[in-house]
């Protein structure tokens, strides 16, 4: 097991700078520079701008400098100074005056005062939260519903749950939003139809620190909007998985010992039917990510959504690669998690 | 003595009754639980009464799409009214729009019916893009086996690994910058020019072939796998067949069954792939209307005038319950022992 999460972990390493080689390459390949205005700006102000920002070097320069600033820790003998270039994501002290400054994203080119890890304090955690409930979402409707449809088999609750789950997979979440906006935002005014209730500061830079009504209202309608049709995907795919372990020889040797049916069930049944929900778990997060853009969107929420879309027809470089790169990241890790889990669940996959 | 021909091929039964004289098709059987499937019945003719749409839509838009009449501006007839009765205090009746009139005064009903063009071309052009790629490279794969299989299905893992829609919104985001114009000449021009020839779907169908195919050659290449080894393969083989041959006329037609079905249910997914882009601003090129672009503009407007999105949403489930309904039935019909699963 140590020897293959140490093998995923370098390929994971080389996913990601695949991914980061790509996303420079064809950023920098295509026209249009991060200082096209609709009227052009003066060639010596471009000049001096690029210069600032060092995009007046050789690419491969530009790309191993980038390199270094986000991938290498950096030490240095001084206090980080509060100057944009020494903004770095992860800054501690090691001893008496070494400090380490790790992961500096580098300045946004749309705004003089911010930098990339700005962006990333004050709009990431919206968005992993708005994920995160519709994770939850997802789980906690798709699971027992699935369930419930493979036990009831043929009933009336195996067909409206599979009728659940077939409107869940056929309604986009650019459909549901605006549709729930309408009737519970707009028509019976239950719910605000726009916008997210945390603020700054969060408990461990993501949770919010107030779980009042205040957030809550704000947050059911976009995180079931988002999490609707995962839930639908995970609740047919749980029947199905359910229905063929039901049907197993070892289900009905603990029958035949007499074994309680819901301990056969929870016990037996159960844990194993989970395993093909869980190898799921890795596309779904992939498709979550790229929802919670459309859903921040519809919603009115200021999540990360916004940057990634803008910062790339505006060309701001160092946002379309902080961006990119964390949601690269954050999909290998993801998938590799899935991976450990389906080894822990099913013990005759080895991966060594 | 008239017909002893046709009484030597005929068998019979117990009770003499005649077994049926060719033996059902395995095609034909399976369309015969296709048609009893209803809701699949329903939702294949929901998909013909979208093509003639889509091919008629000059005919049955009562305005062209582009049309912007100013003075139309948010102007809906009463049954919209009485839909949506929020809109009371402030809505300006006019019944020339049956679904109402947009923030610039298009017809919506014209538009959404010009949207079926968009969203049915990649319905169609989608699959067959992934099938074509993931077909050919998947059938190479499994026939030849050995290490460049494993080479193959390894591209084929990285590929995997990629956040597939990021790419696509990296690479369509890229060539449709907000003010740079690529110099005439260069391919980067070219390939703009293309693109804008056809309303802006082009990288769209770049964007699905280079993601989508991975699916298809993974089963591809696992269908081929277990039927390269049967005995009419090596009948075939014996006859003197060459690989391609093999290939393409005994082993394909053998493993179409379950890549029809996969490709069935993965149209839902590309229908939402090109609205959702449509919807981000990266899709298809304005004016063209698309399903995607309408409910992101509807959506901004969604407290004054919601009709404007709901319209163009419902229109986009309509389609998307079609096929899959469609796809649903499919997989049952031609596989059984596949009912529920998926």
């Amino acid at each position: 097991m140590g020897r293959f999460i140490l093998r995923r972990f370098m390929y994971m390493n080389v996913v990601i700078l695949v991914v980061s080689m790509i996303t420079f390459g064809l950023m920098h390949a295509v026209p249009g520079g991060p200082f096209d205005r609709e009227k052009a700006l003066p060639a010596e102000i471009i000049a001096n701008l690029e210069k600032r920002y060092n995009l007046d070097k050789p690419l491969w320069q530009q790309y191993l400098m980038y390199l270094n600033d986000v991938f290498i820790p950096q030490f240095s003998k001084t206090a980080p100074t509060s100057n944009l270039e020494d903004d770095a994501l992860i800054t501690f002290k090691v001893s008496g005056n070494l400090w380490v400054r790790w992961m500096n994203f580098g300045p946004t080119f749309s705004s003089r005062s911010r930098t990339v890890n700005d962006i990333f304090r004050q709009q990431l955690p919206i968005s992993i939260q708005l994920g995160i409930l519709a994770l939850t979402v997802a789980l906690t409707i798709g699971v027992p519903l699935g369930i419930l449809a493979a036990l009831k088999q043929n009933t009336i609750f195996d067909y409206l749950g599979m009728s659940i789950a077939i409107f869940g997979v056929s309604v986009p979440v650019i459909v549901l939003g605006p549709l729930m906006i309408w009737i519970f935002g707009v028509t019976l005014k239950w719910l605000p139809p726009t916008g997210w209730g945390t603020k700054p500061p969060y408990i461990l830079g993501i949770f919010p620190s107030d779980l009042s009504w205040s957030f809550w209202r704000t947050a059911i309608m976009p995180a079931v909007a988002l999490g609707l049709g995962s839930s639908a995907i995970i609740a047919r795919l749980t029947r199905a998985s359910l229905l063929q372990v039901i049907r197993e020889d070892y289900i009905r040797t603990a029958r035949s010992k007499g074994v309680k049916e819901s301990h056969v069930i929870t016990r037996h049944a159960l844990k194993n039917s989970l395993i093909p929900v869980v190898t799921i778990l890795g596309p779904m997060m992939a498709a979550l990510v790229t929802g919670t853009f459309v859903t921040e969107l519809t919603f009115g929420i200021p999540g990360m959504g916004k940057y990634f879309v803008t910062s790339i027809t505006n060309r701001d470089y160092p946002v379309i690669m902080g961006t990119i790169l964390l949601y690269a990241v954050f999909l290998v890790v993801a998938n590799l998690i899935v991976d450990i889990m389906y080894a822990y669940l099913d013990p005759r996959i080895r991966y060594d | 003595m008239a017909k002893p021909v046709s009484l030597q091929n005929k068998e019979f039964g117990a009770g003499g009754k005649p077994i049926s004289q060719k033996g059902e098709s395995l095609w034909k059987d399976s369309m015969r639980r296709l048609m009893r499937n209803r809701a699949a019945v329903i939702g294949g003719s929901i998909i013909v009464l979208l093509l003639l749409l889509a091919v008629f839509a000059d005919v049955i838009a009562p305005y062209p799409f582009a049309e912007q009449t100013l003075v139309d501006q948010n102007k809906l007839p009463q049954w919209v009214l009485s839909l949506f009765p929020t809109m009371e205090p402030y809505a300006q009746l006019s019944p020339k729009y049956f679904f109402g009139a947009d923030y610039v005064g298009r017809d919506m009903m014209s538009r959404i019916i010009y949207g079926t063009r968009v969203s049915l071309t990649v319905a169609f052009i989608g699959p067959i893009i992934s099938l074509i790629i993931g077909v050919i490279y998947g059938s190479i794969s499994g026939y030849f086996g050995g290490r460049l299989d494993n080479l193959m299905m390894r591209i084929v893992d990285v590929l995997y690994a990629f956040p597939s829609l990021l790419f696509i919104i990296l690479l369509l985001a890229f060539f449709r910058s907000t003010f740079a114009r690529p110099a005439p000449g260069t391919f980067t021009y070219s390939v703009s020019q293309l693109d804008a020839a056809m309303g802006g779907l082009l990288f769209i169908f770049i964007g699905i072939g280079l993601t989508a195919w991975a699916t298809m050659a993974r089963l591809t290449r696992g269908q081929v796998l277990s039927v390269r080894e049967k005995e009419f393969v090596e009948a075939a083989r014996t006859l003197g067949a060459n690989d391609m041959r093999i290939m393409f006329r005994h082993i394909l037609p053998n493993v179409v069954g379950p890549l029809v079905v996969a490709e069935t249910l993965a149209i839902p997914g590309y229908i939402s792939t090109e609205a959702f882009l449509s919807f981000i601003g990266i899709g298809v090129n304005p004016p063209t209307p698309s399903w995607g672009s309408m409910i992101s503009d509807g959506a901004q407007v969604i407290r004054t005038y919601p009709n404007q999105a709901v319209f163009p949403a419902l229109a986009l489930a309509i389609t998307m319950f079609a096929f899959n309904f469609l796809g649903d039935g499919l997989r049952d019909a031609l596989d059984p022992r596949l009912r529920g699963t998926q």
